[in-house]
């Protein structure tokens, strides 16, 4: 019992979020408040063409009828949405060419928070060492996406939506919204109105992608949003891989981020998608401050024999509220999610995954570990279903929770679907509880507190872990030490 | 080496061991037998600073060290190991990666430097083939699926990797057939030495002849009934423990 105790304290009593820094910039803001004019306001200050005005309209007079949905296991006062800002930006010119034309007081900002913004930097490692292409967005806009010539000349495009809604409008037209349609839900619709920037990738026929790509998204201004919109497409028999990173600062109040990710896989393509959430989780003890994490993810897996695979570590923010789903809708296409999610302190998660077969011949694979501790709530929520066309559809899902004390909860909330009689759909779940014996095996062989429960929980989580990219399972196995660990002393 | 004095520990409201005195002189094997109950475990326990046990009075030194004020990984690190009753599973870590970060842990405590992958692995190799494992089976997650002998053998080989001053073995042949038996016990065998000191906890005289004792001690409501030579134990086997259960 009291080894436990111990560890609860230790976990309750940390406060080690590193990220919580404010990076002092000169900013330019939209005036306060969500209406028609706010709408117009971004779409101008991202030099849109009308088409894309009239889009973000129509979003708007849907949302303005919409409610807020309310079936998550989370709780939060109602936000007031004429209480914030939706635009927000450092007051340099949008889409840098260089960074030298990069305010270096943003280029610092990136330093602290270890993403490298500088090629040769990232040139200079070990010979032989994965590289990877980054975008970054900072508040409302894209400040630097790296290696784009290199890019370019495999095909490749990646660069910021508001970019590509400049300068690929054929492409976003073709796409936008194909997937997570406008009015899809409250914030996704919230989203298609206000979105600011995210990441656009597409890459054409028969193109492996020749580096990981990925987007760093950061949080900085006070009392504002992060509405970002991430597009990614994989024409027939392309490949890519693609992460997403999020931090941001200490505050008190709480902040939106309501994301849309749409991504598109063709005949024979496959896109990996990988997302290591930490936002800033809200404070331990009184549950003030956070990110109001609110994202729709989803993937079309449109082409014949394509294949999406999410995987998620989600450590921060004060709510989540997320499913990176996949719609199966070529033959034999197959749809993947790994997640990790951990609460702790006050946090509440409520995330899982769809799994929608409309082909026939589909699989999906569904891993999720949920880990709960301090006061937090953490619910897998999740949805397989087969469309009556689906014939010989698969599907296997493991949901697994660990507790790690007894203030926490988790949760398990399967839906299963089949409308055939020719589908197979397996389920399995567990719910621990961070063994006593356990942790003294660990600590009689000479493991102190805290690294007894960081092996252990490591040793939970192992089969999502080996889904990351190569280079992000080591940050992501050190984020799960953070945000379980305190200090012992 | 073990110095045992006068050890009073409770769980809760029942008082378990109630004035044990012990003494374990370095290089020697003692056994300690004695029927359910009579607290055998708890001592393991007590000794190797598991929660929940609160020593009311008494001393346990090993090598004038006062164990009861360390952390159960601090007396790891000074040389301490059990081999458990019933070892635990512990998903998604394999054996390799569970000995070697608690052998590094306990290095650092000493404040020795790491062992180097490569240095480790020749030796678990080794001793792996001496316990006559399957090396497959440390790049499994530890004792995961494992059969009870198995999972005896893992210990064993722990114990061995860990290279400990004292050891502890709490039942060690429950779950053994015969090949095995000896198989464990020639692990064990081949750990002794003049520096280093075992107490063998145990139900039945089997284990004693493959592993020879100096002393035999008979553990009854919770102190030391009776000490003699090898012979007691065969003597117990006759007699069964009637008499020191009734002497309680």
């Amino acid at each position: 019992m009291v080894a436990v105790k111990d560890t609860v304290d230790q976990v309750a009593g940390l406060e080690k979020y590193e990220h919580g820094f404010v990076t002092e910039i000169e900013q330019e803001f939209a005036p306060k408040g969500l209406n028609r004019d706010t709408v117009a306001f971004i779409s101008a200050k991202k030099e849109e063409p009308e088409w894309m005005l009239a889009w973000r309209l129509e979003a708007f007079e849907r949302w303005s009828a919409m409610e807020s949905p309310d079936w998550a296991r989370v709780s939060f006062p109602p936000i007031d949405y004429q209480d914030a800002t939706y635009y927000a930006a450092p007051k340099t010119k949008v889409g840098p060419a260089s960074l030298d034309e990069v305010d270096p007081e943003l280029l610092r900002t990136y330093e602290k928070l270890g993403i490298p913004l500088r090629e040769q930097e990232v040139l200079a490692g070990v010979t032989g060492a994965p590289r990877y292409a980054v975008d970054a967005v900072f508040d409302s806009v894209s400040v630097v996406t790296t290696f784009k010539k290199e890019l370019a000349e495999a095909g490749v495009i990646f660069c910021s939506m508001s970019e590509a809604v400049r300068e690929h409008p054929e492409l976003v037209r073709k796409y936008l919204g194909t997937v997570v349609p406008v009015s899809d839900n409250y914030f996704a619709c919230l989203n298609s109105a206000v979105f600011s920037d995210g990441s656009f990738v597409y890459v054409p026929p028969g193109v492996r992608c020749p580096m990981e790509l990925s987007t760093y998204f950061r949080i900085n201004a006070a009392g504002s949003g992060q509405f970002e919109r991430t597009l990614i497409i994989a024409d027939k028999g392309a490949y890519v891989s693609y992460l997403e990173g999020c931090t941001a600062p200490m505050r008190d109040e709480n902040q939106l981020h309501a994301a849309v990710v749409e991504l598109v896989a063709l005949d024979d393509a496959e896109i990996k998608y990988s997302t290591v959430q930490n936002w800033y989780p809200g404070d331990p003890e009184t549950g003030k401050g956070g990110i109001y994490n609110f994202v729709t993810k989803r993937a079309d897996c449109r082409g014949d024999r394509s294949r999406v695979s999410w995987t998620q570590v989600e450590t921060g923010s004060a709510i989540t509220w997320k499913y990176p789903s996949c719609i199966l809708r070529g033959r034999e296409s197959v749809g993947e999610f790994y997640s990790i999610a951990i609460t702790n302190g006050r946090q509440q998660a409520d995330t899982g995954t769809k799994m929608i077969h409309l082909g026939e011949g589909t699989r999906s694979r569904i891993i999720s570990k949920g880990i709960s501790a301090g006061r937090s709530s953490n619910t897998y929520r999740g949805l397989v279903s087969a469309h009556p066309k689906a014939r010989g559809a698969r599907n296997f899902t493991q949901c697994d929770s660990l507790l790690i004390g007894k203030t926490c909860s988790a949760h398990t909330v399967p839906y299963i679907e089949a409308r055939n009689g020719a589908c197979t759909f397996e389920h399995e779940a567990t719910t621990t509880r961070l063994s006593e014996d356990q942790l003294f095996y660990a600590r009689q062989r000479g493991l102190s507190e805290e690294e007894a429960v960081q092996l252990l929980v490591n040793g939970f989580v192992r089969d999502v872990l080996q889904e990351l990219p190569m280079e992000f399972a080591v940050e992501a196995q050190k984020l799960v030490a953070i945000s379980l660990e305190g200090s012992v002393g | 080496m073990l110095s045992l004095h006068d050890l009073h520990a409770r769980v809760g409201d029942r008082e378990i061991l109630k004035g044990l005195t012990l003494e374990v002189p370095a290089g020697e094997v003692h056994a300690i037998m004695g029927p359910n109950g009579a607290g055998k475990s708890t001592l393991s326990y007590v000794l190797t600073g598991r929660l929940g046990y609160e020593i009311t009075a008494g001393s346990a030194e090993l090598d004038g060290v006062d164990l009861l004020s360390l952390e159960a990984n601090e007396r790891a690190a000074k040389g301490l190991f059990l081999s458990f009753q019933y070892p635990l599973e512990i998903p998604g870590v394999p054996a390799l990666t569970f000995i070697r970060t608690a052998l590094n842990a306990q290095r650092k405590a000493r404040g020795e430097a790491e062992m180097s992958a490569p240095d480790f692995l020749k030796r678990a190799r080794a001793c792996a083939a001496d316990l006559k494992m399957d090396f497959d089976m440390l790049k499994r997650p530890l004792n995961v699926g494992f059969s009870g002998g198995e999972k005896k053998r893992m210990e064993i080989l722990q114990m061995a990797l860990l290279s400990p001053r004292f050891m502890i073995l709490d039942e060690t042949d429950s779950g053994l057939d015969i090949d095995a038996l000896r198989i464990v016990s020639d692990g064990v065998n081949a750990l002794r030495g003049p520096d280093r000191s075992m107490l063998v906890i145990t139900h039945y005289q089997r284990l004693l002849d493959y592993i020879r004792p100096d002393r035999v001690h008979v553990l009854a409501d919770g102190r030391i009934a009776a000490s003699g030579g090898p012979e007691l134990a065969l003597e117990l086997e006759r007699d069964g423990y009637d008499k020191y259960a009734r002497a309680a």
